[in-house]
């Protein structure tokens, strides 16, 4: 159902999706037949001369029975609805998968940067892949990602993933995904950050290994020039390494 | 100095800017929340013209800024919640009806009573103050959560962030000084012979929003302190870098944010029970079964609030927990809907402009029930959260309630409150504008929701998902709808302000109601009866076989 409103492009969007339509097939079902049950009596029980209206408490036992009936079938809607939903989440949230890669996700007004292991495969060595705003991510592979914020909260979104994720200052917070799509996907910020909360916008793009690796390749060969021409590299930390290992 | 003047009868002033009757004072609070009310439909207007018809000059405001749109979403949302629901649903009617119904001739702290108007006025001159210093008012969202709010280097409104706190803490000591009036009032001045469960629901359902809300806001008077000092004082209780922690706020604000929603909504249903039952001529349906699930929704409405939080950072494995407390306030909630359904079974159903008010509330507030529940279960919550879903479905709650109930309990009580009728056509001229246009502001909603946009964004000109043309129509859909709705209420203040000079004269009892505000003139004198009630029977004795009236008032001897 969510489908035809927006793309799925990683493996537990569709998790998310079948939750959907399940509870919207529940609360539909009772939404249509509570609301039926109301016209139904405003246009039965209206206004006619010479009927008088009855005297019911509500208290006796073959009145109550037409709410305690409706009553445990609610209970019974609820617990169909909160397993899976648990289940879906304890998937996308608790049991996070063995990594293929990780990626850092930082935070900041008003921005989306990442840090990525470069052709070594090493996180925090000094051929680590920083980008501002584009996250590049190969197809089918199972990610994690570090959040963290430089100043307030934002919420890491990526909705074609069904990802959300708020960035606290202060805090690491980890989670995955695994995208099984390829294409550029939007990036949001969707937790109020200040003025320029519409502008933090970013891109996922999901590529093929050998688009990713041709990527890689052109990334690193960028940053080696960087460092070899001591020109200011894309942050103090690869910059700092670069001067140990000159 | 002459002493005839201070014996004389209490001229303009004293008598309506200084009384401590609690008519005079429920009339403040309602002229001050219909007065909120505007302008908080004002603000509504301005962003929703931002977003259906984005970039160009707002007729009334000029162009929409990312800074000024922020300060704008922000009033909005505090302006509504703080400024019209709760003066309207629980100040004002809870100051004109918990005396007349028990039957007493005021409230048990009169003064008291006043000094929470005048700390509620106070309140709002703080707050419409901040618009007019510089960076204008606070725009860190209604939420506030810190670091943003904390500090001016984020926000780029510090002095509206300390007006905005300011104002929502003096709200608080107004309320809970009125929330202690109300209670002790209904414990201790009831009429003879009114037992506990003789109380009209009305009247117990403001007592227990006013419980739950003098239970749930210390934590939030506690949190708004060290955001205060946060602010002004540079303590770090929600900085990280010096051991503080953002996330204490959150809990702290939606602790109390959540049983919020209950306060509003329990006075709501209350109105909404009176209105049925008069209308439809019928006893409530199982009255102590409403009672018990009021009860059970407060207790639980404690136990909820970090579905607030699912993706803020919290152990994901305290999701699991308040998803299953969630669902669980579903239970007594759909049982009281279901209980109000029942009501109408039986019954000679008379649809004038209250009772239509009325149903609309039970028709609509199905529709945000039901929604919440997609945002209650933990796994589509990872989806929905923070988008327009979310405000489609608060809005379906929050309209019904603050809105529909309001104008169901203004419509019904009017000739008591002014001596005289409301004009029915333009009565229900105004109700199906209102309700028709908005349900075409929400439903749009629902579908961008779903669709992925996210919420208090003043542009989506930076996400090429979001710009896709359908999208925008839907946008635009319910800023034409929200015009429409702003366009009827004009129907309601010509009918509101003609009808009370013009209207028919109100008699005591025009809806041959049973309960004590009915027995006495339209509009009550001051001191309300002139000989205190005896009670001899609940308050809703409709249709009973045997007798040649259809009613039986509580205080009709046997």
């Amino acid at each position: 159902m969510l489908v035809r409103y927006f793309t799925e492009a990683s493996t537990y969007a569709h998790n998310i999706d079948d939750l959907f339509l399940l509870i919207a097939v529940l609360v539909g079902f009772w939404l249509i037949v509570a609301e039926s049950v109301l016209f139904w009596l405003i246009f039965t029980f209206r206004r006619k001369d010479g009927r008088a209206s009855q005297h019911i408490t509500g208290e006796e036992k073959r009145h109550t029975r037409w709410i305690t009936i409706p009553h445990f079938l609610v209970i019974l809607c609820d617990i169909a609805i909160v397993i899976p939903a648990i289940m879906v989440w304890y998937n996308i949230k608790q049991n996070m998968p063995p990594a293929d890669h990780t990626v850092r996700v930082y935070a900041q007004q008003w921005a989306w940067s990442f840090q990525q292991a470069g052709p070594d495969g090493l996180m925090g060595t000094p051929d680590d892949i920083l980008t501002v705003g584009d996250l590049h991510v190969v197809v089918n592979t199972t990610y994690h990602f570090d959040l963290m914020s430089r100043d307030v909260v934002h919420s890491f979104a990526v909705p074609s993933f069904r990802l959300k994720q708020d960035a606290l200052p202060g805090r690491t917070i980890s989670g995955w995904f695994r995208p099984n799509r390829v294409g550029t996907y939007d990036i949001q910020c969707t937790q109020i950050c200040g003025i320029g909360h519409a502008l933090m916008a970013g891109h996922v793009i999901v590529e093929t290994p050998q688009a990713h690796a041709a990527w890689l390749k052109r990334e690193s060969s960028l940053s080696a020039a960087h460092a070899a021409a001591a020109l200011p590299a894309r942050s103090p930390e690869s910059s700092a390494m670069a001067e140990v290992r000159r | 100095m002459n002493t005839q003047v201070l014996h004389a009868e209490p001229g303009f002033f004293r008598k309506y800017c200084w009384s401590t009757d609690h008519k005079v004072i429920a009339m403040q609070y309602m002229f001050t929340g219909l007065i909120m009310a505007l302008i908080g439909g004002y603000l509504a207007y301005v962003f929703r013209m931002q977003l259906g018809f984005p970039n160009q000059s707002v007729p009334g405001f000029g162009i929409v800024t990312p800074g000024r749109y922020n300060a704008v979403v922000t009033m909005h949302g505090s302006i509504m919640i703080f400024w019209v629901a709760m003066p309207l649903l629980i100040a004002a009617f809870g100051n004109f009806l918990i005396p007349l119904m028990i039957g007493c001739d005021d409230m048990a702290f009169p003064r008291i009573n006043r000094l929470s108007y005048q700390i509620f006025l106070l309140s709002i001159v703080v707050l419409i103050a901040s618009f007019f210093v510089k960076g204008g008012a606070f725009g860190g969202a209604w939420t506030a959560y810190p670091p943003l709010s904390a500090s001016g280097a984020y926000n780029l409104t510090p002095e509206g962030a300390t007006m905005w706190l300011l104002a929502v803490a003096l709200e608080f000591v107004a309320f809970l000084l009125g929330g202690i009036n109300f209670t002790v009032t209904t414990m201790n001045g009831r009429a003879p012979g009114m037992k506990m469960f003789d109380i009209p629901i009305v009247v117990w359902m403001i007592v227990l929003a006013s419980i739950i809300f003098m239970a749930s806001v210390g934590p939030l008077i506690a949190g708004a302190i060290m955001l205060l000092f946060d602010q002004t004082m540079a303590t770090g209780f929600y900085d990280p870098t010096r051991g503080g922690d953002p996330l204490l706020w959150q809990h702290l604000f939606w602790f109390f944010g959540h049983p919020e929603v209950y306060v509003v909504l329990l006075p709501a249903m209350g109105i909404v029970a009176e209105i049925i039952t008069v209308f439809a001529r019928k006893k409530l349906f199982g009255y102590k079964t409403i009672l018990y699930t009021a009860w059970s929704t407060g207790v639980l409405s404690f136990v909820v609030w970090a579905h607030h939080q699912f993706v803020a950072g919290i152990d994901p494995r305290m999701a699991n927990i308040f998803t299953v407390t969630t669902l669980l306030i579903s239970i007594p909630i759909a049982e009281m809907v279901f209980l109000y359904i029942a009501t109408l079974y039986g019954g000679s159903i008379r649809l004038h402009t209250p009772m239509l008010w009325a149903l609309a509330f039970i028709a609509e507030f199905m529709i945000g029930g039901v929604t919440g529940i997609f945002l209650g279960a933990s796994g589509t919550d990872i989806y929905l959260h923070d988008t327009y879903f979310v405000i489609a479905h608060f809005h379906y709650t929050f309209v019904p309630i603050a809105i529909i109930a309001m104008f169901a309990g203004l419509t019904f009580w009017y000739p008591k409150m002014f001596g005289r009728m409301l004009n029915e056509t333009l009565g229900k001229i105004h109700f199906w504008g209102t309700v028709i246009s908005f349900n075409v502001i929400f439903i749009p909603l629902f579908m961008t929701g779903v669709a992925g946009d996210q919420r208090r964004v003043y542009s989506y000109a930076q996400f090429a998902e979001q710009m896709r043309p359908a999208l925008q129509h839907l946008r635009t859909i319910s800023t034409v709808a929200l015009l429409v709705m702003l366009a009827f209420q004009v129907v309601f203040v010509i009918n509101f302000f003609w009808s009370m000079r013009h209207g028919k004269r109100a008699e005591d009892n025009p809806w041959l109601s049973n309960t004590l505000e009915w027995t006495v003139s339209s509009p009550p004198p001051h001191g309300n009866f002139a000989e205190l009630p005896t009670v001899y029977r609940g308050p809703y004795e409709y249709g009973l076989p045997g007798r040649a009236l259809d009613y039986w008032p509580q205080d009709a001897p046997n």
